[in-house]
């Protein structure tokens, strides 16, 4: 705004960067959109049933996803159960409880920086504490120490090796940040009110929180959480890294199984020369995104539905 | 818990909780749960102490190697540790494909996302954003190996197709021509990956400028545009810049994509349309299976990946840095 200009350039200047604007949020749609027609052109022609119940094969007509598929299930469920208590624990602690010290500050910019490390790293960190457990247990093939049988249902080994569990606990660091903060933010969009008010009445801290900050922020923790639940779902570097297995036949049936995922055998399959193997990871990408868009539409309905404005 | 009322009266109903307890029973119980919590808390000082231990500890047992030193890790420009009769690791090589890669990205990214957050926020209506918000929330939930499939199978086969355009760029000797796996493919893929963390972050921040400063640039008889970008944006300015940011270090530690896309050959090259290799990219492939654990070449994916935890580590206090230092605060 240095001269005076007249206002027919100026409303031109309004006019051109509308248009620019325009351009641009197009650009970002149509990317997606590309996309999506790309993949589903590609993949559509080889999803059929046979497709969603075989395992892998040498010949891309026989492979199918039913091992990664489940592996997937294991290892989200593993990563859910271990990332939730953990993640929405440190939340209620740090908004409810702790006094606003150096000590508490300094866990909170830990966890930010938390959320900005790179997931190959996370790999690296189960790698060693999980799959190796530091080496405590001994080193290579042989298990340290076994407890059950192995082909039944409980079964665990130290270390972990490139298990179900060893891959879920590293998925479970990947997300447990982004549960924090979402839990986070979900807590503070209670009001005071509401503690206030029960605290009033006599209520210890826990109390308060158990029995009425928390209930209130259940529809915000769950939407924070299902979209953190749909990274790890998509994640695959850290697996890789971990260890999973790349030709599998059998689906996972304890904690400590081989396992893939089904974003490393896109990855896999991507990677082969082969053309037959390239539909077959079209066809695996559109399961992925239909699982994810399922994730995605219960999130946006519990935060319509559930979310009732308090007060 | 269907309607408002029935919901705020269960919520309201003190005997769930529980019966009435000694004072000191409840001060028990308590103190262990408050305990719990604050063991739950620390896990994540643990986490950070753990990472830095591994990456420390594995580092310093690859600078062990006869044939590894600091000073070529740091001063050399040849990275070639698997192939030919002698190794190389010389970082700088991963180092520039990283930022081949992550240029092309945020000079995609950062510009449309930007706009199209300032469209967004100052243009939209709400029936527009209606549609938006959803597209840009789907692009940001797709996983990042899809984009590195969709760079593979579709963008670089469309940029092969502009290989007889430009092949009288290069020498004789060196034709300019995309390959099967070129860093320019990548970058763009990764671009489309980081829009949606730009653009949403960006209009976030943009949103929290009040409006009187909006009505005021209006009274002096600003147009929309003076009133978006000469009064808004810098307004928010530390939040996009934070956004800017958060989106690069995610662009950096990006690996599915450029492991697909990018290629194989860590060189010091500048060259979009050539094969390039990211850190992430040479630690996929040495985790993905080829190296055995234990050897040189294993270990050094460890120095690779503690260079790269201490760059986006630096970019992530840069960001914090940025928004408390430079955030202004309106009443």
């Amino acid at each position: 705004m240095a001269k005076p200009r007249s206002a027919a350039s100026r409303l031109l200047q309004n006019r051109s960067f509308l248009w620019l604007c325009l351009i641009a949020t197009n650009l970002a749609v149509l990317a997606l959109g590309i996309l999506l027609i790309s993949i589903l052109w590609q993949g559509l022609g080889t999803l059929d049933w046979d497709f969603l119940t075989n395992a892998a094969s040498r010949k891309p007509e026989n492979a199918g996803i039913v091992v990664p598929l489940w592996g997937s299930v294991w290892v989200c469920a593993i990563c859910g159960l271990a990332a939730l208590p953990l993640g929405v624990g440190t939340a209620i602690y740090l908004e409810e409880f702790a006094r606003r010290t150096r000590f508490t500050r300094f866990i909170q910019t830990n966890i930010l920086n938390l959320a900005g490390v790179p997931s190959i790293v996370y790999g690296i960190l189960g790698l060693t504490a999980f799959a190796r457990m530091f080496g405590v247990f001994g080193v290579g093939a042989d298990a340290g120490v076994e407890i059950g049988d192995p082909d039944g249902l409980f079964y665990l080994r130290l270390p972990f090796g490139s298990s179900v569990l060893a891959g879920g606990l590293t998925l479970m660091l990947v997300i447990l940040p982004i549960v924090i903060i979402s839990t986070q933010e979900a807590l503070r969009a209670i009001p005071p009110s509401l503690r206030s008010g029960a605290l009033a009445l006599g209520a210890t801290t826990w109390q308060t929180v158990w029995g009425m900050t928390l209930p209130a922020a259940v529809p915000g923790i769950m939407t924070g959480s299902i979209l953190a639940m749909s990274r790890a779902i998509g994640e695959s570097a850290p697996l890789l890294v971990v260890g999973s297995a790349l030709f599998l036949l059998a689906t996972p049936n304890n904690i400590m199984s081989d396992f893939s995922v089904l974003p490393l055998q896109i990855f896999n399959w991507a990677q082969r020369p082969q053309a037959g193997f390239h539909d077959l990871a079209a066809s695996a990408i559109i399961v992925q995104l239909i699982v994810l868009l399922a994730f995605n539409g219960v999130a946006v309905f519990i935060r319509q539905k559930l979310q009732k404005p308090l007060l | 818990m269907t309607t408002a009322p029935t919901n705020l009266s269960s919520m309201t109903d003190l005997t769930r909780l529980g019966r009435p307890k000694s004072v000191a029973a409840r001060r028990l119980r308590e103190r262990l749960i408050v305990g719990a919590l604050a063991v739950a808390a620390t896990f994540s000082i643990f986490v950070t102490t753990a990472i830095l231990v591994v990456l420390a500890k594995e580092t310093v047992v690859f600078f062990g190697f006869e044939d590894v030193s600091l000073g070529e890790f740091f001063g050399s420009a040849e990275w070639n540790p698997l192939l030919g009769a002698e190794k190389h690791f010389g970082i700088w090589p991963l180092i520039s494909g990283t930022m081949l890669v992550t240029i092309i990205a945020a000079s995609i990214a950062l510009p449309i996302g930007l706009i199209t957050a300032i469209y967004l926020s100052e243009y939209a209506t709400a029936r527009t954003r209606a549609v938006l918000k959803p597209a840009l929330e789907i692009l940001a939930g797709i996983p990042t190996v899809v984009y590195g499939f969709f760079a593979l199978m579709f963008i670089t086969p469309a940029l092969q197709k502009l290989n007889p355009m430009i092949a009288g760029l290069g020498s004789p000797e060196s034709p300019v021509s995309f390959g099967s796996y070129n860093a320019l493919s990548a970058g763009i893929a990764m671009g489309i990956m980081i829009l949606p963390i730009v653009c949403s972050l960006s209009e976030d921040s943009l949103r929290a400028v009040p409006r009187s400063l909006r009505d005021g640039a209006f009274a002096l008889g600003g147009t929309r545009f003076d009133v978006s970008v000469k009064v808004v944006v810098p307004a928010a300015l530390s939040g996009v810049v934070a956004a800017f940011l958060l989106a690069i270090s995610r662009a950096i530690g990006e690996t599915m994509i450029v492991a697909l896309a990018a290629g194989g050959l860590a060189r010091l090259t500048f060259n979009p349309a050539a094969e390039t290799q990211t850190m992430t990219g040479y630690m996929a492939q040495i985790f993905g299976g080829d190296a055995p654990a234990g050897s040189v070449e294993y270990q050094s994916s460890y120095a690779v990946g503690a260079t790269l935890f201490c760059i986006t580590f630096l970019l992530t206090m840069l960001g914090q840095y940025i928004l408390r230092r430079f955030r202004e605060e309106y009443d």
